[in-house]
């Protein structure tokens, strides 16, 4: 069934607590129905399922995003939505993609394999609109009893206090008042609740700017990601190309510090860029255009107290490097599951600090990935622009340069290596499965996967003959033994550098937290303690 | 550790050879050749740290007189 998004209307509702003669009481208020917020909203939901306890969404608009915006959805992202029981939907639509090419002038330069090898339940990018990320990311909320969405309540005013938030929220019909116990903000770049609080991101912007052109037509493109520098169809500048589903096409014109923002909109500006690239009869129409400049900037604390930024709210990066949207649904995923933790009453408050120095530091990661992309991309002095050319000139016959040309180094999920939550090895261990690191995947004999079999919750991952119990503990742990006959290609053991009697302790989220050659009830207790901020 | 010892078993052919690398070039086509070599150089080199003496030593003495575009961006 084809849905259009971009045109679904929500209508504004009056809530019961409009009436109520006091502010009605919320343990979680979500604030943005975006992708970030969205995803929050769904992961604080299933994990506060038979608690009693729901969830509060709200936005201040009627609708889903009308432009493409967002495109890039990284593999560990699918595995996130994979959890949240809509990753199947997303790569059904979505395109698959993992290639790269960079050209210069007429030339092609190199090209990279963003996952060469085999043995992963999901590729390493999709392309999807923004659109339907949401939508399937909507379709999700509404199925969950756990979810209220409210459309047209747009949060006016915002009191913190010791304990939880008071919200004034407008609406057509007025304002109303209510009390969260915890605010996740995921309202965007221009955050009114950031704003609301006096709070602000910092960092840099970049002189430059760049048109989006997305356009519907018939091309035969491989699905790939080019990109080239100083092509003779829009000399001096850089051009990206990328595929969407439904026939549409990213086209990302660099266009200089000094263009006219609003006349480089006008189709009849846009179209000759176009044509110049696709043939002067390419046959194509112009789906959504939009002119950017961006910038580099994060919150200095994401966690205020019972205030917490996710997303657009907290940081912002380039787009080269798809390391916006995708970084959002990671701080998503983050803070659900230690929010849900604490509002279950089985973690003190202080787990949440944890968010703060988790997502504070892949924010700075992203954002040193994005600045050394665009300082690539857009050349900031002349001897910047003397080297990027002498890259891409010797990138042609000289393999080491093809390492230093940068057109976006792409997401990847940062591995929270120093985290208060990890227990530090105390043997031997070989591979990237470092405490803190993003559990990776593995196929299992029976054409699942690994990371799907490891679930939601606390996973004790043992690789043996037979699963062990189930050391008893607060919350439960739930044991996934990998034996060599499901590990039927050896990649599991692998990549965990498993032999048997080995543990891994797997977060909710899906990050490694300890891991030991034998399975210890009292260490593993003592792990899950320090996971959940008891110790 | 940056070796600022004699390396260079004919120093006077090396800086020949250096100087002809740029006969007739332009103040661009310079910048471009020098650039390359750097890069071709360091790849060489390999050794961070000693990339990372060098230039260190190369840009000491030099007051800043131009400037980056880089605008401060608050939100």
């Amino acid at each position: 069934m084809h849905v259009d998004y971009r045109s679904l209307r929500f209508e504004y509702r009056r809530s019961p607590d409009q009436s109520a003669a006091q502010a009605v009481r919320h343990p979680v208020v979500v604030v943005g129905a975006g992708p970030v917020g969205l995803a929050t909203a769904i992961d604080l939901a299933q994990r506060l399922e038979g608690s009693g306890q729901t969830v509060l969404l709200l936005d201040d608009d009627s609708g889903l995003s009308n432009g493409s915006r967002a495109i890039c959805f990284a593999k560990r992202t699918l595995e996130i939505f994979d959890r949240l029981g809509c990753g199947e939907a997303m790569v059904e639509k979505g395109v698959t993609w993992s290639r790269g090419r960079v050209f210069h002038r007429e030339d092609p330069v190199y090209s990279f394999d963003l996952l060469p090898e085999g043995g992963h339940g999901r590729p390493a990018f999709i392309n999807l609109q923004q659109y339907y990320v949401e939508g399937f990311l909507l379709d999700r909320a509404r199925a969950l009893p756990g979810i209220e969405i409210r459309w047209g309540n747009k949060v006016s005013a915002v009191e913190p206090s010791v304990d939880g938030v008071a919200l004034s929220v407008e609406t057509p019909e007025g304002e109303y008042r209510i009390v969260a116990d915890y605010l996740v903000a995921a309202d965007g770049a221009r955050s009114p609740i950031r704003r609301a609080l006096g709070l602000e991101s910092k960092g840099r912007t970049f002189r430059d700017r760049f048109l989006i052109a997305d356009v519907r037509m018939k091309a035969d493109f491989p699905a790939e990601r080019w990109f080239w520098f100083d092509p003779p169809f829009h000399p001096n500048q850089s051009v990206l190309l990328h595929s969407q589903p439904d026939g549409v096409w990213r086209i990302d014109f660099q266009l200089g510090w000094d263009a006219d923002p609003v006349a480089e909109r006008e189709p009849g500006r846009v179209i000759p860029r176009v044509r110049a690239l696709l043939g002067k009869d390419a046959d194509f129409e112009l789906e959504w255009v939009s002119v950017y400049t961006f910038s580099c900037l994060r919150m200095e604390r994401f966690r205020h107290g019972r205030v917490i930024f996710a997303g657009d709210a907290a940081h912002g990066v380039s787009p080269f490097g798809a390391r916006g949207a995708n970084s959002g649904v990671q701080d998503a995923e983050n803070i659900a599951w230690k929010l849900a933790l604490v509002l279950r009453g089985e973690a003190p408050e202080a787990l949440l600090d944890s968010y703060d120095a988790e997502r504070v530091l892949a924010a700075d990661e992203n954002i040193l990935n994005s600045t050394r992309s665009t300082d690539f991309i857009t050349p900031k002095n002349e001897a910047s622009r003397a080297f990027r050319d002498a890259a891409l000139d010797l990138a042609r016959d000289c393999a080491f340069a093809r390492k230093l040309v940068n057109s976006g180094r792409l997401s990847l999920p940062s591995t929270y290596r120093d985290s208060p939550l990890n227990t530090p090895d105390a043997e031997a261990f070989g591979g990237a499965m470092v405490p803190g690191a993003p559990a990776i995947d593995a196929p299992l004999a029976d054409g699942g996967w690994l990371l799907r079999r490891l679930g939601g919750g606390f996973a004790l991952l043992h690789f043996g003959e037979a699963a062990p119990a189930a050391p008893h503990s607060v919350p439960p742990l739930r044991v996934v033994n990998i034996s060599p006959a499901e590990d039927a290609e050896g990649l599991a053991a692998a990549r965990y550098d498993a032999r048997p009697g080995t543990t891994y302790l797997i977060r909710p989220d899906q990050h490694v937290c300890a891991r030991w050659r034998r399975l210890d009830p009292d260490a593993v207790r003592a792990a899950l303690d320090r996971a959940t901020g008891r110790t | 550790m940056l070796n600022t010892e004699p390396n260079i078993a004919s120093p006077d052919d090396f800086y020949e050879a250096l100087l002809r690398m740029h006969q007739d070039l332009s103040p661009e086509q310079g910048r471009q050749v020098d650039a390359r070599l750097i890069l071709l150089l360091s790849n060489h080199i390999g050794d961070l740290a000693v990339l990372r003496q060098a230039m260190a030593r190369a840009r000491q003495g030099i007051e800043p007189a131009g400037h980056d575009a880089i605008i401060a961006a608050r939100a």
